[in-house]
């Protein structure tokens, strides 16, 4: 299997935990992985990317400009300063609740709408709501794993469901694992819906 | 034996332990920090790590090691190696018996950092070389092979990894215990330790000679390649050699030259790789080292090969380089039509910006708060200083005037004092920072009698770099419980006049403590002591009432944190973000933000 898949959001969001176990998983499923994530001062409240380069004609830890077959977005405009990245054919999963920056000041800003329209006449596209599904789990935290569950059940991840929830037992610290579990199985069945509407 | 998947931090780390290292030490500073983490996190029987109170401390732990016939790393990012400067220009006189690798990590962008400086410069300077990984992978092994040429040349030698390198993760094949090599001990030799002008006249003789080896000894070296065989040639080094080479895949015939050694340089490699070369690009980050290296060579040399690069402006002479921009200067160079293959974005609407922010619920918002405060209708000088708490200088707080280095927040607010009597002079200093090199200010504050107010922002941790413990956390390194070194009796110690300890998120007490110091002469401190948000479990999340907001958006104007927006004129807390630091509810006329428990 050759993928790259990138990750977006904004610092905070809980992205790296995300690649982490893609990272991991497709490394028990026997593949060459490098990946790549913002750390430092831009974590805090700025835009972050992951970069995960699944095969081994990987140089670089950096996916080029036209070159991820799947961008997951955790955020309604960071989906859209990173569609370039995607390739003409690929997948975007998006979180369609914004993340105000405290840049705007009292203005309201974007409700993510226009983002996501904008998304979706550009490629194949699949809208998550983070509040929705991660309302049972009393956090949107849980969100980065519930989307890679999405992720998975939409056929677009190349990596079992079996495989990925091991390496979240193996992860996530055991006190958060139950959540962890269910919030992976809600993704994957939204996931899975839409792969089998396809 | 197992594959491990690392952060290219670690695999430093991995390849340091491998390679039997008796001492490691350093100061945090991205992108840097995981190689002394990681160090501990492995069985390693027999090494000693420390985080060290500065890059200057740890180089001199690290080389006494070295005199003592052990295997020394130390750990710093690139303006970290400013500070620790005096002792290496003097080490590399002195030389060393033990393997002694510091590792100085680059950071093009700058992603976190003040400068865009090149390690490959100092090493230059300093008269040793330096090896430039490309790879996670390749860093691992090249920290081998450093100790083996650190104790061959008897030279420190410098491994300079840069961002992309540290940060990328790859899966590397390591043991799974590691144990320390055996080391003869120090032997007593005056002659050959203590340096002095006569035998700095005669190492810095021994060490040009030995340098010409080097370079030879480099020209063989296995990281030093090339590749393809045509006219037009493109030199790299560093994680840019991985983006050429990736775009290069669909160009085998191109001449790929790695430069994995890039001082001393592998002259014997570069004249052969160089062989019926008409024309070299070097694509290279930070400054155009391999450029200047390669004018110098072909003038040695009288070569007819034209030199492109950053100083020809095919190569932009700042930032940092990527796939992207491989493809395109490559091509450029090569002739190539070069089409990006990705979405038409236009008329996409336009992202916000984001620029970082202190967390919600920090206490450093709550610490500028107050002194904003305090220093109302007044002229004062906010000096910041380098931590999460440069970013006061965001709106709308914008408390933090000047920013210069580490711990210069305390000494140029006494230059602002001497040069303008009328102003408060005030400095904001993080507790690791203080450590670090913020003593020796407040000693010459009190020397000198300036007047100003010391603002000691004390979260308890390293926090910018992933939480470190430093000497008034209580921990070390080596997880052992330690006396904690009290900032507040290393105050009045040092003479100052009048020290105050404060909870931050007590916006009145602490406004009044900063108000009692502008009142006094001298040099007075306010410590502001709260712990880190991201190392405490909060208890409360605040809620606005949206029966009583009047949508006045003072707590949004103020403050800016965060968890604060607006949502149908009216302000909203993000759950999920908020902490029930409270500082809002403190400034809200109308009662409308309360506490609601977990």
């Amino acid at each position: 299997m050759k993928k790259d898949i990138m990750i977006c959001g904004v610092g905070g969001q809980g992205t790296v935990l995300a690649s982490k176990i893609i990272a991991a998983s497709a490394m028990d499923a026997g593949f060459t992985v490098h990946s790549a994530e913002t750390i430092g001062m831009a974590q805090r409240g700025g835009p972050v990317t992951s970069h995960v380069r699944i095969g081994d004609d990987a140089f670089s830890p950096l996916i080029p400009v036209g070159g991820a077959d799947l961008l997951i977005a955790f955020e309604p405009s960071e989906a859209v300063r990173n569609l370039k990245y995607l390739k003409k054919d690929g997948f975007v999963i998006v979180n369609t609740v914004p993340v105000k920056p405290t840049s705007l000041g009292s203005s309201e800003g974007s409700n993510g709408k226009a983002e996501i329209e904008f998304v979706k006449s550009k490629c194949r596209c699949l809208t998550v709501n983070s509040d929705e599904l991660c309302a049972p789990f009393g956090s949107s935290k849980f969100f980065n794993v519930a989307v890679l569950g999405t992720a998975a059940g939409s056929g677009e991840l190349g990596l079992s469901k079996e495989i990925i929830c091991d390496e979240i037992v193996k992860i996530v610290p055991e006190r958060f694992r139950e959540k962890n579990m269910a919030a992976f199985a809600a993704g994957y069945k939204l996931g899975e819906e839409n792969n089998a509407n396809q | 034996m197992s594959k491990k998947y690392v952060m290219g931090n670690g695999a430093i780390a991995l390849g340091a332990l491998s390679a039997g290292v008796n001492l490691v030490a350093g100061y945090p500073g991205t992108p840097s920090s995981e190689i002394i983490e990681t160090v501990v996190r492995y069985p390693h029987e027999g090494t000693y790590a420390e985080w060290s109170v500065n890059e200057k401390a740890a180089m001199e732990v690290a080389a006494a090691a070295a005199y003592c016939g052990a295997r020394a790393m130390v750990t710093m990012k690139q303006v970290g190696l400013n500070v620790a400067s005096d002792p290496l220009m003097s080490l590399a006189y002195v030389g060393v018996k033990g393997g002694m690798v510091v590792v100085s990590a680059d950071d093009p962008g700058p992603i976190s950092s003040q400068t865009e400086q090149d390690t490959r410069r100092f090493a230059e300077f300093a008269r040793i070389p330096v090896f430039d990984p490309s790879s996670p992978e390749e860093a691992f092994e090249m920290v081998q092979d450093a100790f083996e040429y650190s104790e061959k040349y008897r030279t420190p030698v410098i491994l300079r990894p840069t961002t992309r390198v540290d940060h990328a993760y790859a899966s590397i094949e390591a043991p799974d215990t590691f144990h320390a090599r055996e080391y003869g001990g120090f032997v007593k030799d005056s002659k050959k330790w203590v340096i002095f002008p006569r035998l700095s006249y005669m190492n810095h003789a021994m060490i040009e000679k030995r340098n010409t080896e080097i370079g030879e000894d480099f020209s063989s070296y296995r990281f030093n390649t090339v590749s393809g065989s045509s006219a037009k040639a493109i030199a790299a080094t560093g994680v840019s050699y991985a983006y050429a080479a990736e775009f290069l895949k669909a160009y085998p015939d191109i001449r790929l030259i790695k430069v994995g050694t890039p001082y001393p340089l592998p002259e014997s490699f570069l004249l052969n790789a160089l062989e019926g070369v008409s024309e070299v690009l070097c694509f290279e980050e930070l400054s155009p080292y391999i450029e200047e290296s390669l004018l110098k060579l072909i003038g040695k040399h009288h070569l007819n090969i034209s030199i492109r690069g950053k100083l020809t402006g095919d190569v932009p002479p700042s930032g940092e380089n990527d796939a992207d921009s491989a493809g395109r200067i490559i091509s450029r160079f090569l002739g190539l039509e070069y089409a990006e293959s990705s979405i038409d974005c236009s008329g996409a609407p336009q992202p916000p910006a984001r620029p970082p922010v202190l967390c919600a619920g920090c206490p450093h918002r709550a610490s500028f708060y107050a002194v904003k405060r305090a220093m109302k209708g007044k002229k004062a000088y906010f000096c910041g200083d380098i931590g999460c708490y440069t970013l006061g200088n965001a709106m709308p707080l914008d408390m933090v005037d000047t920013c210069l280095c580490m711990g210069a927040g305390i000494t140029m607010a006494q230059g602002f004092n001497h040069m303008d009597k009328d102003a408060v002079a005030i400095s904001f200093t993080g507790d690791s920072t203080f450590f670090a090199s913020g003593i020796s200010g407040v000693v010459n504050a009190v020397y000198n009698a300036a007047d100003m107010i010391l603002c000691i922002l004390d979260n308890s941790t390293t926090a910018m770099t992933g939480h470190q413990p430093h000497p008034g956390t209580g921990r070390n390194l080596m997880a052992a419980p330690v006396e904690k070194v009290s900032i507040e009796k290393l105050l009045i110690a040092a003479g100052v006049t009048k020290v105050i300890t404060v909870d931050p998120l007590d916006l009145d007490a602490s406004t009044a403590a900063v108000k009692e110091c502008a009142g006094i002469k001298g040099v007075k401190a306010v410590i502001f002591k709260s712990p880190c948000v991201a190392i405490v479990k909060p208890d409360k999340k605040m809620r606005t009432d949206s029966g009583k907001c009047v949508g006045c958006m003072r707590c949004i104007r103020e403050i800016g944190c965060p968890a604060l927006s607006v949502s149908g004129g009216k302000a909203v807390i993000d759950g999920n973000l908020c902490t029930g630091c409270g500082l809002c509810s403190q400034l809200c006329k109308f009662g409308a933000i309360g506490g609601a428990e977990e």
